[in-house]
């Protein structure tokens, strides 16, 4: 078989890339130009408050390039994940965009929506016939967790990128999917083995990240023939070694050797990185099996509630000594005052300084540093009693009169006027499960539309 | 007695999933990886002293060959953003590794 190239331009969309390393890939003739809009990693915010963590002008300015150099050479566009967490309003914000790309450049072309928020309604279903299990160490989904999740999302596999790319859709815009989908599927419809095109985009899926010097904003290519492929950077400055490739194959992963997605798992033991050239990097040797049942991995979250925080330090050495005593004794002011109402908050204090990065897992008890920072933060039902908590424990700081307390004025400095901020909904993660399914595509529906077609006049 | 920071190139800590926290220690050269492989160096006795947390609490060590590197993956104290959560991405955890040493 002959060599398909996929080009991917930056790791996730929206963080941009320098032009000349794209056109230096679009010189290469790619078959498909592949990206990954998403990741959990910021949290589970986003997921719920249907917000993208990527700029919308970023988004733009990446997706601009990348829909008018594949029309040019008339080949597909493949997101993942859009919008960030890949749930409706994800996606509709990314279609968004699109449409006014199309718009603005008079750009005409099919195009593919696949969906990939699913209804609680058949999460509640499959759990009731045991196809739900918990991706451990996530406890096990109850019928309660479940109903407070205010959105899922589910990771899909190469499966109905596949569908979408057999419309002959030239942009392909998906909800949550597996990372290396979006750069394997083309190659899994075109026959070329699973195991090598899922591991080409494991690693294309960070693009620059697998090089050396790594970088997250610029361009990387694979390429896949019959029983390996290569991939290489796109920057000149950079490059691939066997260490950067390999190196990149532990980011974010349990277990390096076993790499488990929707349908199977990837097996790197035997895998062999061989440097090609210097800056080319081989990779054979992945094996692929298919799992007894095709699992798709959920993700959800609930509202916790609202959170206000006020942001302070302290420069007294005695307060700084007596930090533990005073936010015990702040916590018990608080609690005391609002006892009659029977409030329900939740309130914490970050001691920048001593143990606010690492908290239970910090080695060092007591602090080294002349200053402190400190945020406190109230979360609680709404806004109004989270911005309260705060506000109270925020004054009862000030002026908490600790053994030994010398600068009697006030306890800490507050950087900025208002001293207080609101942080809005907060969201935890509730989901974060397997489900079974028959059909790799059932939860992702797809939708065709021409864009930018004019209406008769 | 060597600091691990001497010997590896690579050090970090990251998310591996909203559940977990995973540990790469990628070191500079093969003489060095063999040992701490050989020697059993990084176990988990060593990984629960290192961050107060019962050995249950551990879920692998792995050395990875073609990395030159080993892996430990724990579970995270406190799930990535839920209320007490100190590190979303998880991506400064790894300072205690710094300055272990070790008889080489």
């Amino acid at each position: 078989m002959e060599a398909l190239r996929v080009l991917s331009p930056t790791a996730i969309l929206g963080y941009g890339f320098p032009m000349e390393s794209f056109m230096r890939g679009m010189e290469q003739h790619p078959h498909a130009i592949a990206v990954d809009a998403g990741s959990t990693d910021p949290g589970p915010y986003y997921l719920g408050a249907g917000y993208s963590f990527t700029d919308r002008m970023a988004v733009k300015r990446d997706l601009q390039i990348m829909i008018s150099a594949a029309l040019s050479e008339g080949i597909p566009v493949i997101i993942g994940s859009a919008g960030g967490c890949g749930g409706e309003p994800h996606l509709e914000w990314t279609l968004k965009i699109i449409r006014e790309i199309a718009e603005e450049n008079g750009f005409t072309f099919k195009m593919a929506t696949v969906h990939a928020e699913i209804p609680k309604d058949i999460v509640l279903e499959r759990m009731r016939r045991g196809k739900v299990a918990p991706l451990s160490p996530a406890p096990e989904l109850t019928e309660k967790e479940l109903e407070h999740t205010v959105r899922v999302v589910g990771q899909m596999g190469v499966e109905p990128f596949i569908k979408a790319l057999e419309t002959g859709a030239q942009v392909i815009v998906a909800g949550r999917a597996y990372d290396p989908a979006v750069f394997a599927a083309l190659p899994v419809q075109k026959g070329y083995d699973k195991a090598l095109a899922i591991h080409m985009g494991k690693i294309l899926e960070c693009a620059c990240i697998a090089a050396t010097p790594g970088s997250g904003s610029d361009c990387i290519i694979g390429s896949i023939r019959d029983n390996a492929f290569t991939v290489e950077p796109l920057n000149p400055g950079r490059k691939c070694t066997t260490l950067s490739v390999a190196a990149h194959t532990l980011y974010e992963k349990t277990n390096p050797y076993l790499l488990p997605g929707p349908g199977g798992t990837l097996n790197l033991t035997e895998t062999e990185f061989i440097q090609e050239t210097d800056r080319r990097v081989q990779v054979r040797g992945s094996r692929y099996a298919a799992s007894d049942s095709y699992q798709v991995k959920l993700e959800g979250v609930k509202r916790i509630g609202f959170r206000t925080l006020s942001i302070a330090g302290t420069r007294d050495p005695n307060m700084i000594r007596s930090i533990d005593e005073v936010v015990e004794g702040v916590r018990e002011r608080v609690a005391d005052n609002f006892k009659q109402s029977s409030l329900d908050y939740y309130l914490d204090f970050k001691i920048y300084g001593k143990n606010a990065v690492m908290g239970p897992l910090e080695p060092l008890r007591k602090t080294q540093s002349h200053e402190l920072g400190v945020i406190i933060e109230a979360v609680a039902k709404d806004q109004e009693m989270a911005d309260t908590i705060c506000s109270f424990a925020r004054s009862t700081m000030l002026h908490y009169g600790y053994e030994g307390r010398v600068s009697t004025a006030g306890n800490l400095a507050f950087p900025y006027s208002p001293s207080d901020f609101k942080a809005g909904g907060v969201y935890a993660f509730s989901v974060y499960h397997l489900m079974d399914v028959s059909d790799p595509c059932e939860l992702f529906p797809m939708e065709i539309e021409v864009v930018g077609r004019r209406e008769k006049e | 007695m060597t600091r691990l920071m001497d010997v590896a190139e690579v050090i970090r800590s990251k998310n591996s999933g909203p559940y977990e926290l995973t540990f790469d220690i990628i070191f500079k050269d093969w003489k060095m990886f063999r040992e701490f492989c050989d020697r059993n160096l990084i176990h988990h006795g060593l990984v629960a002293r290192l961050y107060n947390i019962p050995e249950k609490k551990i879920i692998n060590i792995v050395p990875f060959h073609p990395a030159k590197a080993i892996k430990v993956t724990i579970e995270r104290p406190v799930v990535s953003g839920a209320l007490g959560d100190t590190d979303v991405y998880g991506a400064q955890q790894h300072a205690p590794w710094l300055s272990l040493e070790f008889d080489l």
